[in-house]
């Protein structure tokens, strides 16, 4: 038996979702763009998904792109918004590397987060100015509406706010990939220019994400060709992916105030049944700062590559930070934005639950964990090697 | 035994690994994440961490990424740099043995509750009469790397496995071939991890060091030229000292770094008849008397008498047999047994 703790990374399909799909791999193949009448099958199965996920976001059909994914919907609203407008990117530090890793490419600025992992709405007020003030204009802000790593929360209607008053002309983007199994969208899409999403992380397939743009197309496409989804990105659709991402999305929009509460009291069993067996063991966000699902632990002792070796020989899937082109984890760059001392750092462990989550996991999970920390405190007193500690 | 088989992306390492598995073994294969920066050498870049993934899928084992950056950093690079600043010039690749791969690596794998760590360094670990470990050279004479791994000593043998240490070269890609593993042909890697072949030391080292011109001279102060930075001139050194070609043929017999002068003589003014090496690191306990010495990586062995030096913990005076070429200050020298087979520790020049 496999205990999941790793939903933030990527959820189990939702069936109904790949049933959903089977037609659209078998029999229904046809390009969507063609004209004949197979063809149009296909595209009004895109065309019916895309009323699908508008209503779930509550923005027109006509603003959700379809993209490959939501690092791809990421790159399209920053890159796409410099290539239409100049003018610099600003982000927080905390947000996904498909954010980060793009603004600083583009030689962007990157504004401070709060201890909760939360933009800092002051210093993004100063930076904005601070952009003006050197006769450069601010061409899009980025902030994500819920953090990947620790769970955090935005409140992106502050944040537009702030975008108003100091950079009016500014597009206002969110990465929304982590959003969608905790947040009414619809009460996030008004506040936004452009928002993205990814399908694995609800229940949907792997390649499929989407850009909605707020109010009509106000930056160049990325991806340039036939013309298709309005010419706002072009390369045949994929139908079958498209057609279980809307029902996916769907699924967990009916689901959420349910899931909502019933994963939040998993989560909470399980950090404080590790917190009940374990010393050292600090929760990184406060319940009521983080997303229902998210379990984001700092253990003091140990190092997350250790942990998480040992948590994969029992058949426990989690993760720490991310993991860069080789493989090898990388310090976090949301703790330390977060101001997370080093040593605490060194300890983290996601664990994240969602639709598939079950108490038995939680209580596995409780008991592998636990076993994992002891046995590695354990070593670490035989030897005299401290965790983290660059050996002399 | 559960082994840890350190994965380079290299044929060496890879055939570790099967030769373990085919030993009945349980094996999971690691590559460890040092540089951060560019590579080309063929050792830890992230297509060798690839190469290294792919042929743990082919054999059947888990394979891991182990990020050793900060150590590396501390422990390789930065005294690397700082080395070449102060005139010395290190063997990084030992010191990322020394401190990392056979220190780092083999704590995690004990931590993580293994047996021992292999690799696929040609060199071989016996038993003596007395039932001490004893590090020998590999099979094949061309491609022993004793030398870079002789500072073992017996804890760390106990724990540490050479599986294509008993064969030569060729058998190793014949086995990898056997079996269709993709990196068979891949060319060994030559050079340190952490310099491009693009860039070389020159520009590794002229980011993060100043470069200070310097006089060069012979052995009667006579000034002859000059060079650009006296930091990347080692001791024997022949080409790039800015001297103008014909002439006799002279070689860099001294490096003052603080004075800026590099002395140049003739061959024979870089024989010395003795050197003293420090930080010795022993495979089992200290020795003195007769040995064979071994100063670069794959160079000629050569005899000498070797002593402790009073007053200098972990230092020995090497007294040549016959007066041989300095040998530059940071170089690791390692003492072999007089069968030539036999590591009995090594330390660093003077």
């Amino acid at each position: 038996m496999v205990t999941y703790l790793d939903h933030a990374a990527s959820a189990p399909m939702r069936d109904e979702a790949i049933e959903a799909m089977l037609p659209y791999l078998r029999e229904q193949y046809a390009n969507p763009s063609g004209s004949h009448r197979f063809a149009r099958q296909a595209r009004r199965a895109v065309d019916e998904s895309r009323d699908r996920v508008a209503a779930v976001l509550g923005c027109r059909p006509n603003d959700v792109v379809f993209t490959g994914c939501g690092t791809e919907s990421d790159n399209m609203a920053i890159t796409g918004a410099i290539q239409r407008h100049g003018g610099v990117a600003v982000c927080p530090g905390a947000e996904h590397h498909a954010v980060l890793e793009v603004v600083e490419h583009h030689g962007g600025a990157v504004v401070g987060v709060d201890a909760a992992g939360r933009v800092d709405l002051d210093d993004l007020a100063d930076q904005l100015d601070s952009i003006n003030a050197a006769g450069r204009t601010v061409s899009i802000v980025s902030v994500m509406a819920v953090n990947n790593e620790v769970g955090s929360v935005n409140d992106l209607a502050a944040v537009r706010r702030v975008v108003r008053r100091h950079a009016p002309d500014a597009l206002l983007h969110t990465d929304a990939v982590q959003a969608a199994n905790w947040i009414d969208l619809r009460e996030v899409t008004p506040h936004v220019d452009l928002l993205s999403l990814s399908a694995h992380k609800f229940g949907g397939p792997k390649g499929v994400g989407v850009l909605v743009e707020n109010g009509g197309p106000r930056i160049d496409p990325l991806i340039i060709g036939g013309g298709q989804e309005r010419e706002r990105r072009s390369g045949t659709h994929n139908t079958a992916g498209i057609v279980a991402a809307a029902v996916a999305l769907d699924l967990t929009d009916a689901e959420r105030p349910g899931e909502n509460v019933r994963l939040a009291a998993l989560r909470d069993q399980l950090v404080d049944g590790l917190r009940a067996t374990l010393d050292g063991v600090h929760e990184t966000l406060a319940r009521t700062d983080k997303v229902a699902g998210s379990a984001h632990v700092c253990i003091e002792g140990i190092e997350s590559e250790s942990l998480l070796y040992l948590l994969d020989e029992a058949d426990v899937c989690a993760s720490a930070a991310s993991a860069c082109a080789s493989g090898a984890m990388e310090p976090s760059h949301v703790l330390a934005a977060m101001g997370v001392a080093r040593e605490r750092a060194l300890g983290s462990l996601r664990m994240t639950l969602g639709h598939t989550s079950t108490p038995a996991e939680v209580e596995r999970g409780i008991e592998v964990v636990t076993a994992a920390v002891t046995r590695l405190r354990d070593h670490a007193v035989r030897t005299g090697v401290l965790a983290g500690q660059v050996s002399s | 035994m559960k082994v840890m088989c350190a994965m380079s992306g290299g044929v060496d390492s890879s055939v570790a690994a099967l030769l373990l598995l085919e030993a009945g073994h349980e094996v999971v294969g690691v590559t460890m994440k040092l540089w951060g920066g560019d590579s080309d050498t063929g050792c830890c870049s992230v297509s060798d961490v690839d190469d290294a993934r792919r042929v743990a899928q082919q054999l059947g084992i888990d394979h891991l990424v182990f990020n050793f950056g900060d150590d590396f950093d501390t422990h390789v690079v930065d005294p690397y740099v700082a080395a070449h600043a102060a005139g010395v010039t290190p063997n990084p690749c030992i010191e990322c043995n020394r401190t990392v791969k056979f220190a780092r690596l083999a704590e995690r794998a004990d931590q993580l509750g293994f047996d021992a760590v292999a690799t696929g360094h040609h060199a071989n670990i016996g038993h003596a009469d007395d039932g001490t470990l004893t590090l020998l050279r590999g099979d094949d004479p061309a491609k022993d790397q004793s030398y870079v791994v002789h500072m073992l000593d017996q804890t760390q043998l106990a724990r540490t496995m050479f599986p294509v240490g008993g064969m030569h070269k060729s058998k190793v890609r014949e086995l990898a071939a056997q079996i269709d593993l993709r990196t068979a042909d891949k060319p060994d890697s030559q050079d340190v991890c952490f310099i491009t072949s693009t860039g070389g030391r020159t520009s590794f080292l002229g980011d993060r060091i100043a470069f200070n011109r310097a006089d060069v001279v012979d052995l009667d102060g006579t000034r002859l030229g000059a060079v650009e930075s006296v930091e990347m001139v080692t001791i024997g050194q022949r080409k790039g000292i800015g001297l103008p070609g014909g002439g006799p043929k002279r070689y860099v017999v001294d490096v003052d770094t603080k004075a800026r002068v590099v002395t140049v003589g003739a061959d024979s003014d870089l024989l010395r008849v003795d050197l003293v090496v420090h930080s010795m690191a022993w495979v089992d306990g200290a020795v003195s008397g007769d040995v064979l010495v071994q100063a670069s990586a794959h160079g000629a062995t050569q005899r000498a008498v070797i002593e402790a030096v009073d007053g200098r913990p972990g230092a020995v005076s090497v007294i040549w047999a016959e007066p041989q070429r300095r040998i530059a200050p940071g170089q690791s020298v390692v003492f072999y047994d007089l069968t030539d087979r036999r590591v009995l520790g090594g330390g660093i020049a003077d």
